[in-house]
């Protein structure tokens, strides 16, 4: 809780730092203030699992960790991101806008209240409304922010609706009393589950599952490249812990219906996204089929197994945020360096700049699922855990469309070893973050043990 | 003069369907959020109507949480589209098809 409020401060303070001139400051202060609600997240608030405001939000083991993860991610955001704040206009604006939509992003792994659920899903999104448009000029940012802002808000409403439902059938927004009232009663009034089924699609929309994960690869490549980057983890994560939250705390009765809805969207999402991402030719686009594809893959470890799978899908979250971090640092460098992100900007990559290279590469196994790397330790859990509750035919699905991914995953990475004569600049401060990345990505995959707290 | 509460999950319903028709059908911008608004009303509606019912006024706050976050993202929203007419002079979404695979 006392994080949150660091993460708020640190937004108010750069929407002022407009007034007094402290312009150059906020991208520094932006890390220093996250990473003092890193601290006081791990010496304060970890050693309180309570409410707050009359149970309107529960910060527990679940929502500690989850917070954690999305203030580190943000950390390494705000470092690979120092060229999205560095022209002249809205410097301020931007990054009090990533920081109001990151404490809406914590606000979602931590809401023990409807209305805190819809409340964080609307500071997120419209910040990352204006985020995503905010390449005034461009014509594919705005396109962009227009279809996020559309296909928002259209899943906004859905989720509403079945708030409502949800709220008229039980009488509270109360997640506790929710669950209650449904383990209490044996008939429910029919409406109940029109409500959870709407919820499902608007947050299947909010996690872009496929059948309703048509926006993204739009919006994931026209907003500029930290936008994505961020969309593509913190979003994410925060998306999917709802999800989490509220399939596995709220409904959770209701495990044996929802199955099979879970267990279509989730082969859907698999087939659909992994074979589509095969035939893109730039590297963002991929990338947002991939980052749609993976969430197949935490569906599958979600609906085998709802209440005791948090732990693996943390470290699943935790792999691919790092992974797609590190890829996307990459992918910011070669754009605006070369204009696009097209596959064939990557040539020469591993003869003028190893590193870049490098990092790239890992980003892409991990991704892929390659050992030793963190992906890898990520898909063998998922797959073991739902071979472990029987369900042996969605595995092999799932098997086989990874193996598709390995396919696409290694294309940037052929590419690069290709020659060519451009060469990249990066900076120190880039060259320190990718080394640190690829750092953690082995770290967290030869030790899978120090993510695995949960 | 107890209307039951049946009757107002139809209304609502209806009206948050003819939202959703109109934002998949209609072709011009502004419409669309007009019918966007019109989803978020139906919920209004029902969630007053089942909070009278519930005699609970938890979901007559929750409406006005609705209503002052569907203004701030219809501000959002009309900026976004004040930014796509001043790029393309129009405010038809099928010009946006630029982003294709």
């Amino acid at each position: 809780m006392n994080a949150l409020f660091v993460i708020c401060g640190i937004g108010v303070f750069s929407l002022l730092a407009e007034i007094f001139n402290l312009k150059k400051w906020v991208s520094l202060v932006s890390i220093a203030g996250l990473v003092t609600a890193a601290i006081i997240l791990i010496i304060v608030d970890w050693r309180f699992i309570t409410y707050y405001y009359n149970g309107m939000v529960y910060f527990d083991r679940f929502a500690l960790s989850f917070t954690s993860l999305i203030i580190v991610i943000s950390i390494f955001w705000f470092w690979m991101s120092g060229d999205f704040f560095r022209g002249a206009a809205h410097r301020t604006d931007k990054s009090s806008l990533v920081l109001f939509s990151i404490a809406g992003a914590v606000m979602m792994v931590s809401f023990n209240n409807m209305a805190m659920l819809f409340l964080g899903i609307e500071i997120l999104s419209i910040s990352l409304y204006v985020l995503a448009g905010s390449n005034k000029e461009n014509l594919f940012s705005t396109e962009a922010a227009f279809k996020y802002f559309l296909m928002g808000s259209f899943a906004t409403g859905f989720l509403l609706f079945g708030i409502t439902l949800v709220y008229g059938a039980t009488g509270s927004f109360n997640i506790p009393a929710i669950a209650d009232f449904i383990a209490a009663h044996a008939t429910m009034p029919r409406y109940l589950y029109i409500g959870i089924l709407l919820m499902m699609v608007g947050l299947a929309f909010k996690i872009s599952a496929v059948p309703f994960h048509l926006w993204a690869p739009d919006v994931y490549e026209g907003s500029p490249t930290p936008v994505t980057a961020f969309m593509s983890t913190i979003v994410k994560i925060a998306a999917f812990a709802a999800f989490i939250k509220i399939f596995s705390v709220c409904f959770v009765r209701f495990d044996f219906s929802l199955l099979w809805l879970e267990q279509g969207i989730m082969v859907l999402t698999l087939v659909v996204a992994n074979i589509t991402a095969v035939y893109q030719g730039n590297v963002k686009r991929m990338l947002a089929y991939s980052s749609v594809g993976q969430v197949g893959y935490l569906l599958l470890a979600f609906s085998s197994d709802n209440v005791n799978s948090t732990g693996i899908l943390f470290y699943y979250l935790t792999a691919y945020a790092v992974a797609s971090i590190t890829a996307f640092t990459v992918v910011q460098l070669i754009e605006t360096q070369k204009g696009s992100a097209a596959i064939d900007n990557f040539k020469g990559l591993f003869k003028n700049s190893p590193l870049l290279a490098i990092a790239m590469t890992i980003a892409m196994f991990s991704l892929a699922g390659i050992p030793p790397l963190a992906g890898f330790f990520g898909k063998y859990l998922v797959f073991t855990l739902s071979i472990s509750k029987g369900f042996v035919g969605l595995t092999v699905v799932a098997v086989l469309t990874s193996l598709i991914g390995v396919y696409y995953y290694f294309k940037p990475v052929v590419m690069m070893s290709q020659s060519s004569d451009s060469v990249i600049a990066v900076s120190n401060s880039q060259k320190a973050l990718l080394t640190i990345l690829i750092v953690i990505n082995l770290a967290i995959g030869i030790f899978p043990d120090i993510i695995r707290i949960l | 003069m107890n209307i039951p509460i049946e009757y107002y999950i139809w209304l609502s319903a209806i009206l948050f369907g003819i939202g959703v028709l109109g934002v998949l059908y209609r072709r011009n911008a502004i419409i669309i959020f007009a019918c966007i608004e019109l989803m978020l009303n139906a919920v209004n509606l029902l969630m007053v109507a089942f909070s009278s019912y519930l005699n609970d006024a938890n979901g007559q706050v929750f409406v006005f949480f609705i209503m002052a976050v569907a203004a701030a993202e219809v501000a959002v929203g009309l900026a976004i589209l004040v930014m796509m007419y001043r790029n393309t002079k129009s405010v038809d979404i099928d010009i946006l098809n630029r982003l294709k695979g």
